[in-house]
């Protein structure tokens, strides 16, 4: 499970850095949404990787926290995601808006010669 | 718990509330927006003030330094924390006494430039608040997205194809900053175990050697993360032309942003990295004074080659950045203090600059927004013709002889020449450098401060030679002399900051002795733990045992 994991976020953020700096603003967009999935696994994967263990206590209090996963990182990844999102969002709308004002998609606004 | 506890929320509330509640108001009401808006601000430069008041009062010898505050009640290292010292006291006034001048200098015209400028100028200014004040790594992770999304509106504030390019590219890297942040914290999370700042700097040193890789791994990736935000080099080729695409108001509070990121990286290197961190002490203080200095070199010759004002101006605050990181590497009580005082005299020149600029740029060009760039491109000056827009208000008498005696003062407060405190800053920066065992006695000085000292000196004699240049083309050898219409409300603001300028130098003596408090307690950092940790001691331990 852990290369799986790790394959995962070595090509997700392989793809995204590889995206980020091409000159298209639709692969630049590309490539930071698929650089915050890897950020946000890697996030989850610092909480270390437990299979079939809750995050939340049960209503029978405390028992052994050996038996449970760790519940921060879990919430820093839902925080992440929808701070990610937002700003992705407006990013999308500035880059509209370039490409409106500018007539060309390039980052820079015009062709490179 | 005492009421004035409850103060330390203020400086996020209140932006927060006020900013909410403009957002109902309609966009045609301008004024009464704007009253909202000028009262708030006000409002929390009080705030800021009379917590800068609480936290000087703390005696200097005492345990804790610092005061927190719960926001769930929770025990501290349990969940998020506010935390009050003086440095995050004088950081909160300094942003307050910025943005009230940039609002007031909005008020003359930009803020009609397009929708929601206050809303956004608030939530600016809560992010700022909430960063300086937090004591959790992720909280302020949180408070960094409040205050870049506003800044991304902020930037496209007043539209044009320049500025939505330029947004384009500052918020792409911003957006990628932000994800090495986020990396960062939950590499420290994953080593750690904790992120409350305080609870860090106590188990950093009992970090295991086999993860202590993984550890400064995290730290470093962070660093970057607010390296990119402060602008060192090679971080900071975005920062010049994004500072001068925004609007005069927003470039002035846009300042502030880069502080943000020199502010964090002070605290968190002496916190985390200080004389108490065992094996880990000094980390990354080599690569701040080195990267320092780097800044420092690359900006003097942007400053020197820069043909936009705004541009100068951008150089500038690299400068500002550079020298401060670098006196942060240095990682000294006294050059601290300095660096401090620096910041505080180099922020207010700054942010009052970038607010010139533009009035002087009316006595040059009109339209001087996209005209500086076909200028940068071509090599050319346009024609200069009468600026026909419509302004409604007093024209000031001799306006341009006022514009010319705030300039030559800014020119001599970012050069470092007496009698204003710029000089006192890199007086006191210097003095400090040249004497780290104390003064008079006699002290080997590595090349490294020879080196230091040198960047800085010439990039004051950069910045005295550029802005005499642009002086000189603008005041004494106009090709057409244009007297520019220049509102009261527009030259106050800028007169206020030179003016704060002119009070830190008569006050020169507190205010070292503030930033001398500040600097010690710093690098004093059983002070900040005890006041975040002790109110709760026992479960804090508890919860060290438990882990």
């Amino acid at each position: 499970m852990e290369l799986t994991l790790s394959i995962a976020i070595g090509v997700l953020t392989g793809s995204g850095v590889w995206l980020l700096l091409r000159p298209r603003t639709y692969q630049v967009i590309i490539g930071l949404s698929l650089l915050s999935y890897a950020v946000n696994l890697f996030i989850f994967s610092m909480g270390r990787l437990r299979v079939g263990a809750a995050p939340v206590l049960g209503p029978d209090g405390l028992a052994d926290p050996a038996g449970f996963a760790d519940p921060v990182p879990q919430a820093l990844v839902l925080t992440a995601i929808v701070i990610g999102f937002a700003t992705t969002a407006l990013f999308l709308v500035v880059l509209l808006a370039a490409r409106g004002l500018t007539g060309s998609d390039h980052v820079d606004g015009r062709e490179s010669r | 718990m005492d009421w004035s506890r409850h103060l330390l929320i203020v400086p996020i509330l209140l932006p927060l509330v006020t900013g909410a509640a403009l957002l109902l108001i309609d966009e045609l009401r301008h004024s009464l927006k704007a009253l909202i808006n000028l009262a708030s601000t006000l409002m929390l430069l009080v705030v800021a003030l009379v917590l800068m008041r609480i936290a000087d009062g703390v005696p200097d010898g005492s345990e804790a330094l610092s005061l927190s505050y719960a926001m769930g009640n929770w025990p501290a290292p349990f969940a998020i924390v506010l935390v009050l010292d003086r440095l995050a006291a004088l950081m909160l006034v300094l942003a307050a006494v910025v943005a009230a001048a940039a609002l007031v200098f909005s008020l003359a015209r930009w803020h009609r430039a397009g929708p929601h400028f206050h809303t956004l100028f608030q939530f600016l200014l809560m992010g700022l608040g909430g960063a300086f004040l937090t004591g959790d790594l992720f909280n302020l992770f949180v408070f960094f997205e409040v205050t870049l999304a506003a800044s991304y509106g902020l930037l496209l504030h007043g539209s044009g194809a320049f500025r939505v390019r330029s947004g384009l590219h500052y918020i792409a890297i911003n957006l990628a900053a932000s994800l090495l942040f986020l990396v960062g914290v939950s590499l420290i999370y994953g080593v750690a175990g904790t992120l409350n700042m305080a609870d860090l700097a106590v188990r950093l040193p009992e970090v295991a050697p086999q993860d202590r890789m993984l550890l400064q791994a995290g730290a470093a990736i962070l660093g970057v993360a607010f390296l990119v935000k402060a602008g060192m080099w090679p971080l900071c080729f975005w920062l010049p032309s994004a500072y001068m695409a925004a609007s005069a108001p927003v470039a002035a509070v846009f300042v502030l942003l880069t502080k943000v990121g020199v502010y964090v990286l002070l605290r968190l290197t002496l916190l985390l990295f200080g004389s108490a961190a065992g094996e880990l002490t000094g980390f990354g203080g080599m690569v701040l004074l080195w990267g320092g200095m780097a800044t420092v070199a690359f900006a003097t010759a942007g400053v020197l080659a820069s043909q936009a004002m705004g541009r100068l101006a951008g150089y500038s605050v690299l400068i500002s950045s550079g020298t401060f990181l670098a006196a942060v590497g240095m990682g000294d009580t006294a050059v601290v203090s300095g660096a401090l005082f620096y910041l505080v005299s180099s922020t207010l020149t700054t942010a009052a600059l970038f607010m010139l600029i533009e009035l002087v740029e009316r006595a040059r060009e009109p339209g001087a927004d996209l005209l500086t760039v076909t200028m940068e491109a071509y090599g050319d000056e346009v024609d200069a013709e009468e600026d026909d827009e419509e302004e409604v208000g007093v024209i000031m008498p001799g306006a341009l002889a006022v514009l010319g005696v705030c300039f030559g003062c800014l020119a001599l407060l970012l050069a470092g020449l007496p009698p204003l405190s710029g000089f006192i800053a890199k007086f006191a920066l210097l003095t400090a450098m040249m004497n780290l065992d104390g003064l008079g006695s006699p002290t080997d000085i590595p090349a490294r401060t020879w080196v230091l000292v040198a960047l800085i000196i010439l990039s004051g004699l950069a910045a005295l030679v550029a802005m005499m240049r642009t002086g000189i083309r603008t005041f004494w050898a106009p090709l057409e002399v244009i007297v520019p219409r220049v509102l009261v409300v527009e030259v106050a603001p800028v007169m206020l900051l030179i003016g704060l300028c002119l009070a830190l130098t008569v006050q020169g003596g507190p205010m070292i002795r503030y930033t001398e408090a500040a600097a010690r307690s710093l690098h004093a950092p059983a002070s900040y733990i005890g006041g975040v940790l002790q109110p709760v001691a026992g479960p804090a331990e508890a919860g060290a045992v438990a882990r």
